[in-house]
C-alpha cells in the first residue's frame, strides 16, 4: 500500500517511485577468480534484519541509492547516494 | 412490527422526511437516518437472509462491524452489493434490495438449507461432497456457490470517478468519538498540523448516544462545539466519513474518504470516492470499542441487538427497538440502557444479569433476575419471546426486542498490521493493542478506557505526549468537566451460556455456530489459525469483528486453557471492505496505462497504418492500400518494394541515449562485449551488451558523433531497461568515469529510408554529399538539411539488408521530413512500411531481435562468437562469460529452417525434432523463434535455436506445434536467406 524511502536528493518519498535491484554488493574485481564472481552474480544471503540494498530512484532524481532496511520491519534505517565516498576515494 | 420512531428524541431532522424503497417497497425515513435507522423506524426488522442457513436476520449493531444487515443499493453500474446498512446514509430516492433470498425475503426457499443443516456442519465441505470427486467441480461446487451467498456485483461498468490522494501531517487522529475530539483540539490549539477522520457521518462517536453532560452541554452538543472549533483552525482537516483502513511500513495509514456515497445523483466534477494514503509523524488510535454479542440460542434472530447500538438507535435516531424490550447484561452497562429506555417510555420486562451483583444501583420498573441467563428465544422472523435459564429452572418473558451486553472488546486491528500481535489482558478480560509500537499510541476505548472523562481525559494527555514527541510544546488543556458520567466497569466473560438447545451464533455473516467451534477442537482443529479455516469464523466481509474474541473464549474453555494462551488470527488490512473503484483510483479505462505515441504517429495515420500495440507503443504495423484484401499481401508488397525501390519505417521508438564526457569511450568499451575504445568519430558499430552472467542483455548501434560525444540506440523493449543499466554502471560500478547520461528517445523522430534508390531519395534533402565515398557503409555524422534549415543525425546502417541510412531529426520536425521523403521519393516508387514489413527482411537477412535475444543465449550461439573482446580488460559479463558451460557442446544455436515442400508453413513457437523422431516434449532439440514468408525464397522462411545448430545445415528436421497439432517436414540452413555477401550494403 505504502512505504517512503528517504532519498537523500528528494526527501520521503513513495517506493513506487524506486525500483529495486536487490543486495549492494560490491563488483570484483576484473582478476578475480570465478568463485568470487559465482557469489556475485547468484550467491544472496537472507538475513532477518538488516539489509544493504541497492535502489535506483527511476521516477525521481534517477540516482542509484544504498538503502538499509530491515527485511523483518522493513524500516528504513539509512539511505545514502551509492556514488557517495566512492567518488572521490577512487579518483585518487 | 415492533420497532418504531419516538416522537421527539434523538439527531434527526423531524421535518426533512426522506424517501426510500426497500426491496421495492416505498418507504420514509428522516434527514439524519442511516438506512438501517429507517428501517427500523418503518418497523422493519427482518432485513436479510444468511450466508449458509438463510436465517431470517435483523439488525444486529449501529455502526461498522454489522454482519446481518447486508443490502445491494442502487441500480445498473451504481449497484453496490453488500453494503451495510447501519453504514449507508439514507438518502431522497435510495433503492435498496435484500439479499440472497429467493423468492423474496419473506419466504425464502433457501431456508430448507436449515434443514439439512445437521449436514452442513463445520468441514461439511471435505466429508460430506468428497466422493465421487469429479462431480465436485460440476455438481456440488456451482450449488453450493448458488446457494451460500452474498449480493451480486453488476456487470455494468462504474459511471463515477474516484480519485487518490496524499496527505502529510503531525498527527493523525483515527475516530472522532470523545478521545479523539479531545485529542485533536490539544494538538489543534498547538499549532500541530493534525488530521483527525471518522467513519461516522457526524463527529462524536459515542457522544451522538450520550446521556451525560460535558462543560454543562448535552453530550452531542460539546462533539457540534469541539468540531466547529477544529473547523475553524487552518491547521487541521477534518474528515469524516473516512475510514482508516490500514497501517503501513513509515507510518503511513491507507484511508478511504466516501465523497458522494450519500447522495443520490453524484457530481460529476467530484470523485464518489477518495484513496488517501496519509504520512503522520505521530498517529493516535482512537476507534473505540466493540460490543461483544453474547453466544445463546436464537441469538440472531430478529429483534435481538448488541446493547450499544438499542442505545445509538434510541438516544441518536430516536428509535424504539420494541414495545417490550428485554436486556441480557454481564456488566454494568445494561442498567445504563435500561434506564435510557424507560426514560424514552419504553417498557423494559427484564433486565437478566449473570452476576450475583451490579455495581450500580438500579431503580427503574424492570424486573431483575441475577444469577441468570438467556438461553434462547421463541419466534423466527422475530422474537416474541425470551427463554431465561437460572439454576435449573427456565421461565419465558414475552418480548419482542432483546438487547445484548458482553462487555467490550477494543477495536486495535490497525495496530496489529504491522507484525505486532493483540496482547490478553486478564484484568480487563480483552484484548489489547500490543504495546511500544512506534509511531502510533492508543487511547480510549480502543485502550479498554471505560468512562466518558477518563476517555476525555486520555485523549488530551496522548495527544501531549505525542506533540513532545515531535518537538512541539502543548499549552496545558483543562480537563472538561463531566457529569452524568458512567463509573468504570469491569466484566467478567460469559463465553458459554447453559440450557442452549437453538443454533447460538458466533460468526453471524458466516453462519458460525457454538456446535461448529466444539467439532473444531474435538477434531483436532483446537489452533486458533485451524479453528479458523475448519468453520470460516471470522472470513466474512466482517472480517469477524463480533466473533473472533467469541471464538477464542470459546476454543480456550473447550481446550480448558487462557484465551492468552489461544492467541488470535492474523489482523490484516483492509478493516473494512474498500471498493475496487476506490484502489483503481484514476487507472481505469482511457488511462489504464498511458500510450506512447511516436512522433510520426499522424503521419503515419494520414498514410493509413494499421497500429499494433508493443508493450505501451502504437507501432505502425503495415499500410494498405484500397484493392489488398489481406495484411499479407499488404506486407508482401511493402517487402518488394523496399528490395526493388526504397521504403520508408518509422524507428522512432528505438530508445536512445546520448553519452558525454571525456571517459564516454571507455565507459561503452566496458558495457558493450565488443570493442568500444577506439571508435573512429563519424563511424557507427553494432554493440553487444551482456548481463554480468555473461548472456545477451540488448543490442543496438552506437555512433561516435565527436571525440566524446556518443548516440546509443537499444531496442524497443528495454529502452528504460538499458538506461537503468547504464545509470547503474556509471553512478555504482564506475563513478570515476566521467560520463554523462541522457536519455533522448522521446527528442527524436527517426526513420529508415532503405532499398537500392534511398541515397537518391535522401540526397534531394541532405545537404552533405552522402555518395558512398564521402559516407560509407556505417558513416554516422550529423547533417544539414533543406539547404541548412533543419540540422539532423544520419546514420548509414541497415536492418533490411539494403542500402539504407536511418535519419534522426528534432521530433516535431518529423512528420514534415517524413513527406517531405515520400515527396522526393515519389518519382523513384517509396512507399511507408511497418513492423511486419521490418520483419520479414530483418529474417531474410538473418538478423536477430529479442525473440533470438531471449535471455538464454550468449554471443556464440548467435554467430557473434568473434565479436567478444579478447583483449579488453574488464567488461560487463567477461568473466562469467569464461564459463566451460557457456561454449560446451549442445547449446542453442542460431539457425535457419526452411519447409521441405514450398506450400508449406509452419508458426512460431514450433519444436523442432530429430527427423524420425516420436513427436514427444522429450525430444525437443530447440524451437522456432521467428518466421515469415519471404516473397524472395518464395516459402515461409524461419530462424530457429536448435542444439548445436550451427553444425547441423542441411539437416532434414520436423517441426512440431502440440499446440495446433501441426507437423511439418523442414530442413535447417544458414541463416541468412538473402544477399549472404552483403553486397546490396556497400553499393
Amino acid at each position: 500500500m505504502a512505504s517512503l524511502v528517504p532519498c537523500p536528493n528528494c526527501g520521503r518519498r513513495p517506493k513506487e517511485e524506486f525500483t529495486i535491484k536487490g543486495a549492494a554488493l560490491s563488483r570484483p574485481g576484473a582478476d578475480a577468480d570465478s568463485e568470487n564472481w559465482f557469489d556475485y552474480v547468484y550467491l544472496r544471503d537472507n538475513p532477518r534484519g538488516a539489509y544493504e540494498e541497492y535502489w535506483h530512484h527511476t521516477s525521481g532524481c534517477r540516482r542509484w541509492l544504498v538503502v538499509m532496511r530491515d527485511t523483518l520491519t522493513h524500516e528504513v534505517a539509512a539511505c545514502r547516494d551509492a556514488t557517495d565516498g566512492s567518488r572521490s576515494e577512487r579518483r585518487k | 412490527m415492533s420497532s418504531y420512531r419516538l416522537p421527539n428524541l434523538g439527531l434527526v431532522s423531524r421535518d426533512t422526511p426522506v424517501s426510500f424503497t426497500f426491496d421495492g417497497k416505498p418507504m420514509q425515513g428522516l434527514q439524519g437516518d442511516t438506512l438501517a435507522s429507517a428501517l427500523l423506524a418503518n418497523g422493519r426488522m427482518l432485513v436479510g437472509r444468511s450466508f449458509k442457513y438463510h436465517r431470517p436476520r435483523g439488525i444486529l449493531t449501529a455502526g461498522a462491524a454489522e454482519p446481518n444487515a447486508l443490502v445491494t443499493i442502487g441500480h445498473g453500474g451504481r449497484t453496490e452489493p453488500n453494503t451495510r446498512a447501519t453504514m449507508q446514509e439514507l438518502y431522497e430516492g435510495l433503492e435498496a434490495q435484500s439479499q440472497n433470498r429467493w423468492p423474496s425475503l419473506d419466504f425464502d426457499l433457501g431456508a430448507l438449507n436449515g434443514i439439512l443443516s445437521p449436514f452442513l456442519g463445520a468441514g461439511f465441505y471435505y466429508k460430506t461432497f468428497m466422493w465421487p470427486a469429479p462431480l465436485w467441480e460440476k455438481l456440488y461446487e456451482p450449488i453450493i456457490r448458488k446457494a451460500a451467498g452474498l449480493g451480486k456485483a453488476s456487470y455494468e461498468a462504474d459511471p463515477d470517478a474516484y480519485e487518490k490522494s496524499w496527505a502529510h501531517c503531525d498527527l493523525l487522529v483515527i475516530g472522532a468519538g470523545p478521545t479523539g475530539l479531545a485529542a485533536a483540539l490539544t494538538a489543534g490549539r498547538a499549532g500541530a498540523r493534525v488530521i483527525l477522520l471518522d467513519e461516522g457521518s457526524l463527529p462524536g462517536g459515542s457522544l451522538l448516544f450520550e446521556t451525560a453532560m460535558i462543560d454543562g452541554k448535552a453530550a452531542a452538543q460539546f462533539a457540534r462545539d469541539t468540531s466547529d472549533e477544529l473547523r475553524s483552525m487552518p491547521n487541521v482537516r477534518f474528515m469524516m466519513r473516512t475510514t482508516a483502513f490500514g497501517w503501513y511500513d513509515g507510518n503511513v495509514f491507507g484511508a478511504v474518504e466516501r465523497v458522494q456515497k450519500h447522495v443520490r445523483e453524484p457530481v460529476p466534477s467530484l470523485p464518489v470516492e477518495r484513496l488517501w494514503r496519509i504520512a503522520t509523524k505521530k498517529a493516535l488510535l482512537a476507534s473505540g470499542a466493540e460490543e461483544r454479542p453474547l453466544v445463546f440460542g436464537g441469538n440472531d434472530r430478529p429483534g435481538v441487538m448488541m446493547a450499544s447500538a438499542m442505545r445509538a438507535y434510541l438516544n441518536r435516531y430516536g428509535v424504539a427497538p420494541g414495545r417490550a424490550t428485554a436486556i441480557f447484561t454481564t456488566n454494568d452497562s445494561g442498567y445504563t440502557l435500561a434506564r435510557d429506555l424507560e426514560a424514552a417510555g419504553v417498557d423494559v420486562a427484564a433486565i437478566v444479569d449473570s452476576r450475583p451483583a451490579a455495581g450500580v444501583d438500579y431503580r427503574g420498573k424492570a424486573r431483575l433476575i441475577r444469577e441468570a441467563v438467556v438461553c434462547g428465544v421463541t419466534g423466527r422472523k422475530a422474537i416474541s419471546a425470551i427463554e431465561v435459564h437460572r439454576g435449573d429452572r427456565t421461565e419465558s418473558i414475552a418480548v419482542d426486542a432483546l438487547a445484548m451486553a458482553g462487555g467490550f472488546d477494543p477495536i486495535i486491528h490497525l495496530a496489529c498490521h504491522r507484525g505486532g500481535r493483540p496482547v490478553w489482558s486478564a484484568e480487563k478480560t480483552a484484548f489489547l493493542a500490543p504495546g511500544s509500537l512506534n509511531g502510533l499510541e492508543v487511547a480510549g476505548g480502543a485502550a479498554a478506557t471505560s468512562g466518558l472523562a477518563a476517555c476525555l481525559g486520555e485523549g488530551i494527555a496522548q495527544a501531549q505526549a505525542a506533540l513532545e514527541g515531535v518537538g512541539l510544546r502543548c499549552p496545558p488543556m483543562d480537563l472538561p468537566k463531566v457529569e452524568g458520567d458512567d463509573a468504570a466497569y469491569s466484566s467478567n466473560p460469559l463465553w458459554s451460556i447453559p440450557g442452549v438447545k437453538d443454533k447460538a451464533f458466533i460468526d453471524f455473516q458466516n453462519d458460525v455456530h457454538l456446535k461448529d467451534i466444539g467439532l473444531a477442537v474435538r477434531e483436532g482443529y483446537g489452533h486458533v489459525e485451524l479453528a479458523k479455516r475448519y468453520t470460516t469464523t471470522g472470513m466474512a466481509t466482517d472480517q469477524g469483528k463480533l466473533s473472533n474474541v467469541n471464538a477464542i473464549g470459546l476454543i480456550a474453555k473447550a481446550r480448558g486453557v487462557s484465551p492468552a494462551e489461544v492467541g488470535t488470527t492474523t489482523f490484516r488490512p483492509f478493516y473494512t471492505p474498500v471498493s475496487f473503484g476506490a484502489l483503481t483510483g484514476a487507472h481505469a479505462g482511457h488511462h489504464f496505462q498511458p500510450v506512447r505515441k511516436s512522433p510520426l504517429h499522424d503521419w503515419a495515420k494520414k498514410h493509413g497504418a494499421v497500429f499494433v500495440e508493443t508493450g505501451l507503443w502504437y507501432r505502425s504495423a503495415w499500410f494498405p492500400k484500397s484493392g489488398e484484401r489481406s495484411w499479407r499481401e499488404s506486407v508482401e508488397r511493402e517487402v518488394l518494394n523496399v528490395r526493388k525501390n526504397a521504403g520508408l519505417c518509422d524507428v522512432s521508438m528505438l530508445g536512445k541515449i546520448e553519452l558525454s564526457g571525456s571517459d564516454a569511450a571507455e565507459f561503452l568499451n566496458r558495457v558493450y562485449c565488443n570493442a568500444f575504445l577506439k571508435l573512429p568519430v563519424g563511424k557507427a558499430r553494432y554493440g553487444l551488451m551482456l548481463r554480468e552472467d555473461g548472456f545477451i542483455y540488448d543490442d543496438g548501434t552506437t555512433s561516435r558523433l565527436a571525440e566524446n560525444r556518443f548516440f546509443m540506440t537499444t531496442t524497443t523493449a528495454y529502452a528504460a531497461g538499458v538506461m537503468n543499466h547504464l545509470e547503474f554502471c556509471a553512478q555504482v560500478l564506475w563513478p570515476e568515469l566521467d560520463v554523462r547520461l541522457a536519455s533522448v528517445t522521446d527528442q527524436w523522430a527517426q526513420m529508415a529510408v532503405a532499398g537500392p534508390k534511398a541515397r537518391m531519395i535522401l540526397q534531394k534533402i541532405v545537404d552533405d554529399d552522402i555518395s558512398d565515398a564521402a559516407f560509407p557503409f556505417l558513416a554516422a555524422k550529423e547533417v544539414s538539411l533543406f539547404g541548412g534549415a533543419l540540422h539532423g543525425c544520419l546514420f548509414r546502417i541497415s536492418f533490411s539488408g539494403e542500402l539504407a541510412y536511418e535519419i534522426a531529426v528534432p521530433a516535431g520536425y518529423g512528420e514534415s521530413v517524413a513527406d517531405a521523403l515520400l515527396d522526393a521519393g515519389k518519382d523513384h516508387g517509396i512507399m511507408p512500411y511497418g513492423v511486419e514489413t521490418l520483419s520479414v527482411l530483418r529474417i531474410e537477412k538473418g538478423h536477430v531481435t529479442h525473440n533470438e535475444i531471449n535471455g538464454t543465449v550468449v554471443p556464440a550461439d548467435l554467430g557473434f562468437g568473434k565479436m567478444v573482446s579478447a583483449t579488453k580488460l574488464d567488461f560487463i559479463g567477461k568473466a562469467m562469460l569464461q564459463r566451460e558451460g557457456l561454449a560446451a557442446s549442445g547449446r542453442p544455436q542460431l539457425v535457419g529452417v526452411v519447409p521441405i515442400d514450398p506450400k508449406h508453413s509452419f508458426r512460431s513457437g514450433s519444436h523442432i525434432l530429430a527427423k524420425g523422431a516420436e513427436a514427444t516434449l522429450e525430444n525437443d532439440e530447440g524451437y522456432v523463434t521467428s518466421s515469415a514468408y519471404s516473397p524472395h525464397v518464395g516459402s515461409t522462411i524461419a530462424l530457429a535455436l536448435v542444439h548445436n545448430g550451427q553444425s547441423r545445415h542441411g539437416e532434414e528436421v520436423l517441426v512440431w506445434s502440440g499446440l495446433h497439432g501441426e507437423s511439418t517436414p523442414a530442413r535447417l540452413c544458414h541463416p541468412v536467406f538473402f544477399d549472404p555477401q552483403n553486397e546490396r550494403l556497400h553499393v
